[in-house]
C-alpha cells in the first residue's frame, strides 16, 4: 500500500508546510519546484499521489496534467490542485484537463490533508 | 431601391421640414403640382435645371436631393442592421430609409457608433482585469504567501509536540512570509491605485472630472482672478471628452467661481492667518453660508492652510457625487461610502454643522477632523419637497482625538467585525 506523493510548488514555505503535514501523517514527499520537468519527474517517481501548482515555473500545472494524462498508467493517478484563481472558468479548465481536485489558495492544512486522504481511498489505495 | 432613385422622397422630405405645401414648391419651381407630386412618389426621374430650380427653392444643394444620405450613413445603418443579429426584411430598403428619415437614421447610426465604442472599452477593461500579467502576478503573490502563512501558522499553532529544529524553521519562514506578505499587498494596492489615477484612463465621467480638478490641484488661479471662465477652462481641456463630463466639469467650477467670488482669496487668507481655521467664524466673517466656506477651504492650495484638506460632496440618496482624496483617509471608487462618515450624519440634520474627529479602520489609524454640514439645494414651492446636498471637509491630524469614532471607506473592503452599519459582508476575511 504506497504512501507516496510528488509535490510540484514553487513556493518554497507552501512546500516546507505540507511536506512536514504528509510526513506526519505517513506519507513520502519528493517536492519539486519545476514545471517544465515535472512530467518526467511524476513518471519516473510512479507516486500515489500529485500536487501540483497551477503556475508554475517552465510549465502550467493545467499542461503538465494534459501530459499526464497521455503517459500509460498515469491516467487515473490523483491530481490535487492547488491554486490562487478560483473562478468558475478556472476550475472548469482544470477539471477538463483531467485534474481530479481542485482548491484555491490560502487553504486550510486540514483540507490539504482530507483532500489527500480522500483522494488516496477513492483511488483504491487506502 | 437606389438611392438616386430617391430624389423625390428626399425633396418631399425637405418641403414638410421646411414646412411648405406641394403647391407652393410646385408654383416656384414653375411645374404643376401633379408633377410635383408623381417626382415626390419617385414615379417621375428628376435632373438638370428642374432639379437645380427645386434645390434651390428647398435651399439646399442639388446633390444633397439626388444623392442623399452619406454612403458612410448606410454603410452604418448596414453594420447596425448585421450586427442586430435580428433579420431584417427590409435590409434593401436601406437607401430609402436613410433617404426619407434623415435625422432618425443619424439617430440609429449613432446609436450604433456608441454601442461599438462601448464595447471596445468594456472589452479593454474585462481584458485588463482578466488577463493583466502585472495583476494576476500580484494576486498571485497575495495568495500564496497568505498560503504559506496560514499553513505555517496552523502547524505551529496546533501541533503539540514540535522538534526545535522544525520550529525554528517555521518560526523563520512565518517572519519572512510576514514580510512578502506586507511587501507585496503594498505592491498589489499601489498598482490598483495607480491604475485609477492613470492619466490615460477613461472611466465614468465623474472619474474624468476628478481626474481634472486632481491635475489643477483643485485650485483654480484664472478663476480667482477672474481671468478665464468656467467655459473657458472645460473648453481648454482636451481630457475632457464627451457632454456628460463637461457638463459636471462646469456644474463643479461653477460652484468655485461662487464661492470665490464670495470668499476672495486674499481676504481669505488674511483670515486664516489671523483665526486659523475656523469654519463658522469664516461664515460669519464673509456673511456665507457654512457649506460654501467648507467647500472654499478644501479649493485653497496647501500651503495656505498649511496642511492637507479633502472633500466629499454627496446628493440626498448618499451618492459620492465629489471627492477631492486627502492621504490616508480611504474613499471608495465605486458603490456607496461607510454610513458612518460624518457626512451622512450631517445629511440627516440639515443646516446643522457636525465635527467629528474620526479613524479609518485598517490603515495607519491616523485620525482626520471632519467637518460636515447639509444644505437645501433648492428653494422648493409650496407643497413640494426639498433637495438636500451635504459636504464633509476633511482634516488631517484631529485635534483632540482622545476617542476618535471608527470609520471604513466602504463595507465591501472594511473588516471591521460587528459594525452596526454594515449593510454587506467584506471580502477581507477575518481569516485573511
Amino acid at each position: 500500500m504506497g504512501r507516496h506523493v510528488v509535490l510540484i510548488e514553487d513556493e518554497p514555505n507552501i512546500t516546507e508546510a505540507i511536506r512536514f503535514l504528509l510526513m506526519r501523517d505517513g506519507w513520502s514527499v519528493d517536492a519539486h519546484t519545476d514545471g517544465a520537468t515535472a512530467v518526467e519527474v511524476i513518471r519516473d517517481a510512479g507516486p500515489d499521489l500529485v500536487i501540483l501548482d497551477l503556475m508554475l515555473p517552465g510549465k502550467s500545472g493545467l499542461e503538465i496534467v494534459r501530459e499526464l494524462r497521455t503517459v500509460e498508467g498515469m491516467q487515473s493517478l490523483p491530481v490535487l490542485m492547488l491554486t490562487a484563481r478560483g473562478q468558475m472558468r478556472d476550475r472548469e479548465m482544470a477539471e477538463k484537463a483531467g485534474v481530479t481536485r481542485f482548491m484555491t489558495k490560502p487553504f486550510s492544512n486540514a483540507e490539504v490533508l482530507t483532500a489527500v486522504r480522500d483522494l488516496h481511498a477513492q483511488a483504491g489505495q487506502g | 431601391m437606389a438611392r438616386d432613385t430617391l430624389t423625390g422622397s428626399r425633396i418631399r422630405e425637405r418641403r414638410l421640414i421646411l414646412g411648405m405645401r406641394q403647391a407652393e414648391l410646385a408654383r416656384e419651381a414653375r411645374i404643376s403640382p401633379s408633377y410635383l407630386n408623381l417626382i415626390e412618389h419617385n414615379r417621375r426621374r428628376i435632373g438638370g435645371k428642374l432639379l437645380v430650380g427645386i434645390a434651390g427653392v428647398l435651399g439646399v444643394e442639388p446633390s444633397m436631393l439626388s444623392e442623399g444620405a452619406e454612403a458612410a450613413l448606410i454603410s452604418t445603418l448596414r453594420e447596425a442592421a448585421a450586427d442586430s443579429g435580428v433579420p431584417i426584411a427590409e435590409l434593401d430598403r436601406v437607401d430609402e430609409f436613410a433617404g426619407r428619415f434623415p435625422g432618425w437614421a443619424e439617430v440609429l447610426a449613432a446609436g450604433h457608433r456608441r454601442i461599438a465604442t462601448l464595447e471596445r472599452t468594456v472589452e479593454t477593461l474585462s481584458d485588463r482585469l482578466t488577463h493583466d500579467p502585472n495583476l494576476a502576478a500580484s494576486v498571485h503573490e497575495v495568495l500564496s504567501t497568505a498560503a504559506a502563512i496560514r499553513s505555517t501558522a496552523s502547524i505551529l499553532a496546533e501541533t503539540g509536540e514540535l522538534e526545535p529544529e522544525w520550529r525554528d524553521r517555521f518560526h523563520k519562514n512565518l517572519n519572512e512570509d510576514s514580510l512578502r506578505l506586507s511587501e507585496s499587498s503594498r505592491a498589489l494596492v499601489s498598482f490598483l491605485d495607480e491604475e485609477g489615477a492613470g492619466a490615460d484612463r477613461r472611466g465614468m465621467p465623474q472619474e474624468e472630472a476628478e481626474a481634472f480638478f486632481l491635475s489643477n490641484g483643485f485650485h483654480f488661479p484664472a478663476l480667482e482672478n477672474g481671468s478665464a471662465t468656467p467655459e473657458d477652462l472645460v473648453l481648454d481641456e482636451p481630457d475632457l471628452t464627451g457632454e456628460a463630463v463637461r457638463s459636471l466639469a462646469m456644474a463643479a467650477l461653477e460652484q468655485y467661481r461662487s464661492d470665490a467670488r464670495a470668499m476672495p482669496l486674499r481676504a481669505l487668507e488674511q483670515e486664516i492667518a489671523a483665526g486659523g481655521i475656523d469654519p463658522v467664524a469664516l461664515a460669519r466673517r464673509f456673511n456665507c453660508a457654512l457649506p460654501a466656506v467648507l467647500r472654499r477651504l478644501a479649493a485653497l492650495p496647501e500651503e495656505v492652510l498649511g496642511q492637507e484638506t479633502g472633500l466629499v460632496i454627496c446628493d440626498a440618496s448618499g451618492t459620492l457625487l465629489f471627492r477631492k482624496p486627502v492621504t490616508g483617509f480611504a474613499m471608495p471608487r465605486f458603490g456607496a461610502s461607510c454610513p458612518l462618515w460624518p457626512l451622512y450624519t450631517a445629511l440627516v440634520q440639515p443646516n446643522m454643522p457636525v465635527r467629528r474627529n474620526v479613524v479609518q479602520h485598517g490603515r495607519n489609524a491616523a485620525a482626520f477632523d471632519c467637518m460636515a454640514t447639509a444644505w437645501m439645494q433648492n428653494q422648493p414651492d409650496f407643497g413640494e419637497d426639498p433637495l438636500y446636498r451635504a459636504v464633509m471637509l476633511i482634516l488631517p491630524g484631529a485635534k483632540d482625538a482622545q476617542d476618535p469614532q471608527p470609520v471604513g471607506a466602504s463595507c465591501r473592503i472594511c473588516p471591521r467585525q460587528g459594525c452596526p452599519a454594515r449593510r454587506e459582508p467584506s471580502i477581507l476575511k477575518e481569516e485573511f
